[in-house]
């Protein structure tokens, strides 16, 4: 699954570590999700999207 | 919506040094209860059965700190954990079965021990989760 996680962050000024604190994960799990390595769950999906003001769809898209 | 992977992976780190201590602690305790009999008890059966009854204890409270460890990480970090219980679990059975095996043939002039095979689980462990930490990296 793609994501635009790096692009909002960057734009939101955060690093990996400071958007890992505020949805309460690690900063590899950030790292693998930003690399499409591992997808979020569906809980964490909605962290992030609120976070950031976007639907999930507009952060997700399948590859 | 419940969420229960992103909870407090932060607070991981507190439980870690509770799991630690609760390790050591039931080691001591096995090691106490293997060589207490020959070395400090002179092979006094109450002093023996009062040291496996505490590393049973202990060993319960150490099961106990994991679990609680377990439930304080996050999604990827329990997938990689999980992942690497499912490997360890399916080769302790699948080798541990077949060392029997080889034990009951005289295939092997030596006894099959126990130990081997806690020894063989504690390196797949180790070496699962560090693959699997690398994988997602």
């Amino acid at each position: 699954m793609k994501n635009s996680i790096k692009v909002l962050r960057a734009a939101n000024d955060l690093t990996q570590a400071d958007l890992a604190d505020k949805v309460k994960v690690s900063r590899q799990t950030i790292n693998a999700i930003e690399k499409g390595k591992f997808d979020p769950s569906l809980p964490l999906a909605f962290k992030i999207s609120k976070l950031f003001n976007k639907t999930i769809e507009e952060i997700f898209q399948e590859e | 919506m419940k969420d229960q992977n992103t909870s407090s992976c932060n607070s991981s780190s507190k439980e870690l040094p509770q799991l630690a201590i609760w390790t050591f602690a039931w080691v001591a305790s096995m090691a106490l209860a293997s060589f207490g009999p020959k070395f400090l008890w002179n092979d006094n059966q109450t002093l023996s059965l009062i040291a496996i009854s505490l590393n049973v204890i202990i060993g319960i409270a150490m099961i106990l700190a994991n679990k609680k460890h377990f439930e304080k990480l996050d999604e990827l970090q329990r997938k990689i954990q999980l992942e690497a219980m499912g490997i360890t679990l399916g080769l302790a059975v699948v080798l541990g079965l077949a060392y029997s095996l080889l034990d009951q043939t005289n295939i092997i002039s030596y006894d099959a021990d126990i130990s081997h095979v806690v020894l063989l689980i504690g390196i797949t462990y180790l070496v699962a989760t560090f693959i699997g930490t690398r994988r997602y990296q």
